[in-house]
């Protein structure tokens, strides 16, 4: 362990991708810089097109051809930007793997699962088949998955989809890697069956002492599933910190409007909910200073001049706003609402 | 005794027949509901919850009679749906309209936003094309879209306008009842506030009543008078949300207040118990959640319960209703 424990397994420093799309160039992801070490989890939380899901993909090499990378992305001190496909090919659900929101697309509905399960252990770690089923079993019955000697030869359309997120993990799970990226894995679930397959994933963690990053716009989810927590908005990085240290004190307006804006249970008929007004940008046309300058309740002239730097707001939690001593003033978070 | 009830649903019973699977076995069938009774008074606006599978959906369909049901009656301003012609149910369709899940596959993609809104109007109606045209700017407004966006076609809006305008179509014909199948859960957080709030406003406005589906329960007591929980085709509690979700009855409806994720002080990880999957085809007898259930017996296996009063507005259908009510609290949002 030693050196091992104390160096990053991941470290993502000014990242950037630029993407292609049919309205033109558009900077899905800007200056993105976070460490993660052995056995951390660390939750990205964030609205549709903030740049959360390109992040994960950079990370797993799984951009478009298309895309610009620009900024460096190190597993163990190696870089992994600009890496061959080949290259890639044998890190990829070997070292970092990924469990996707639909299980429902991300099986191949043509495979039974156990050729799918088995495929990660056949290519990297060259099993026979008999080795690869055998382990593919156990795969499956450490996931829960019922009857696994019978239903390793079933096929996807058999399971429901809880049983199929189940399959996806077995997946990403048999080469033990050391990075698991979970987008938003549970968002097709129902409420009873997300519990059951959130409990997994952080007992998986636990166990094999895996790094996790989860990648959800629930916030309770990521309240009760991560160490550290990164609020993304318009492709950059707006608050980060402990996750604790970030809901006892919300920091970013953003933050506090998507905290405030939640349908809470208790809430009662005739209550109004907090809106954040106007829609989240269009990343081919982002303002050119703090990107929620214009649905921010406090913006100022500054605001828009250039994009605010990460304010140090406590232990180890940042917000990229200058309007902090306002904002923090109002405390809040789950201790004060 | 009250006027009769604005929507008014009587042992609603639906079954499906599945492909046989042997000629020598009559096919098996599922049972999408199984006696489900409810009524909605004008103005007000009842929440259905419940997993997927569990009937909630099947009974959005057949109280807008888009399918004919195995057996029960759905009554609306004291018609029963089903049992008039079908030149009368297409009049009849004025008073009640649906708002579906997915802005981005309700909305024809080929058509303007003023084509959209106005269809229910041009094919219920008989209608001159200026008070049309009217009806659909002012509908629009209500909605907060502007009247330029009348020639503008679905892919140019957002998610959260998109479901604006799948309101405003089901506004037009100004419906008494609006039914809608998870209207907010395709949506972003910031995006489902600001429609949610646009619904309670409508509500105020109009006197509409709605009858949400959703498996989000905070959305459901953000909007609703009364609420039923419904579980393999059955409602299993039903009540005001303060009576669900501060005293719940039925242990399923506590598992699924259990299993919402919560931002609290402290945060962390709270366990909850594994449950079995149950099947939706089975004919068992006893209580159809005694599979999940920790404080069932032999009693629970043996006969069903039926709903009964457990509480001055509260029903449940569980014979343990007086324990579940009896257990701690559940941690709320601090």
């Amino acid at each position: 362990m030693g050196e091992r424990s104390t160096m990053p397994l991941i470290e993502v420093a000014n990242l950037g991708v630029r993407l292609n799309t049919s309205r033109g160039p558009a900077q899905a992801v800007r200056g993105v810089s976070f460490a993660l070490k052995r056995g951390e989890t660390l939750g990205l939380v964030g609205e549709s097109g903030c740049g959360k899901s390109v992040t994960a993909l950079s990370l797993m090499g799984l951009l478009p051809d298309s895309a610009v990378v620009t900024g460096s992305i190190k597993l163990d001190g190696g870089e992994l930007a600009g890496l061959s496909d080949a290259d890639y090919c044998r890190l990829r659900g070997n070292r970092i793997s990924m469990i996707f929101q639909e299980p429902m697309t991300a099986l191949n509905p043509m495979h039974t699962i156990g050729h799918q399960v088995a495929e990660p252990l056949r290519r990297h770690k060259k099993y026979s088949a008999s080795q690869a089923r055998r382990e593919t079993i156990a795969l499956l019955d450490r996931v829960g998955l019922p009857d696994p000697a019978r239903r390793v030869d079933a096929y996807p359309h058999q399971f429901s989809g809880g049983q199929r997120q189940r399959v996806t993990i077995a997946m990403a799970l048999a080469c033990e890697p050391d990075l698991l990226i979970a987008d938003e894995p549970t968002t097709a679930l129902d409420v009873t069956i997300q519990g059951q397959i959130l409990d997994l994933i952080a007992d998986l963690v636990e166990e094999r002492g895996m790094s996790m990053i989860l990648i959800s716009h629930d916030l309770g989810v990521i309240a009760e599933n991560v160490q550290r927590m990164m609020v993304m908005y318009g492709g950059t990085i707006i608050e980060s910190g402990p996750t604790d240290e970030v809901f006892r004190r919300m920091g970013h307006p953003y933050t506090q409007g998507l905290f405030r804006a939640r349908p809470k249970l208790g809430a009662r008929k005739g209550t109004r909910l907090t809106t954040i007004s106007g829609t989240v940008p269009e990343l081919a046309d982002l303002p050119s200073g703090c990107t929620f300058a214009d649905r921010c309740p406090l913006v100022i002239e500054q605001c828009r001049a250039a994009l605010p730097p990460m304010v140090d707001v406590g232990p180890g939690h940042f917000v990229r706003c200058i309007r902090t001593d306002v904002s923090m003033a109002e405390r809040v978070g789950a201790l004060t609402a | 005794m009250s006027t009769a009830p604005l929507l008014d649903v009587k042992d609603l019973e639906q079954r499906y027949t599945l492909p046989r699977e042997s000629v020598f076995r009559p096919p098996g069938q599922v049972r999408a509901l199984n006696g489900v009774s409810v009524r909605v008074d004008a103005g007000k606006s009842l929440g259905i919850v419940g997993e997927s599978g569990s009937g909630k959906s099947t009974f959005a369909r057949v109280v807008m009679a888009l399918e004919r049901p195995t057996s029960g009656q759905v009554a609306l301003l004291g018609r029963d749906l089903n049992r008039i012609s079908a030149d009368e149910l297409r009049r009849a369709r004025r008073d009640f309209q649906m708002v579906f899940q997915d802005p981005y596959g309700s909305l024809d993609p080929r058509q303007t936003i003023a084509r959209i809104v106005a269809e229910p109007l041009t094919v219920l109606e008989g209608i001159d094309r200026t008070t049309l045209r009217a009806r659909v700017s002012a509908v629009l407004r209500q909605v907060g879209l502007r009247d330029a966006d009348t020639e503008k076609y679905p892919h140019e809006f957002s998610g959260g306008q998109r479901q604006r305008i799948a309101i405003a179509r089901a506004l037009i014909t100004q419906p008494k009842l609006i039914v809608a199948d998870e209207p907010v859960s395709a949506l972003d957080v910031s995006v489902q506030a600001q429609v949610l709030n646009l619904m309670q406003d409508l509500q105020e406005q109009f006197g509409l009543s709605y009858v949400l589906i959703s498996h989000d329960l905070a959305v459901v007591d953000y909007l609703c008078d009364e609420v039923a929980v419904m579980y393999l085709g059955r409602v299993v509690e039903q009540g005001r949300p303060e009576d669900l979700f501060e005293r719940c009855a039925h242990p399923y409806t506590r598992a699924l207040l259990d299993a919402v994720p919560r931002v609290r002080a402290g945060g962390g990880r709270r366990r909850r118990g594994a449950q079995a999957i149950a099947s939706q085809s089975a004919v068992a007898t006893g209580c159809p959640y005694v599979s999940r259930c920790a404080l069932a017996d032999q009693h629970c296996r043996e006969v069903l319960p039926e709903l009964r009063k457990v509480g001055e507005t509260h029903l449940a259908a569980c014979h343990k209703a007086e324990a579940v009510m009896a257990l701690p609290q559940l941690p709320v949002e601090g």
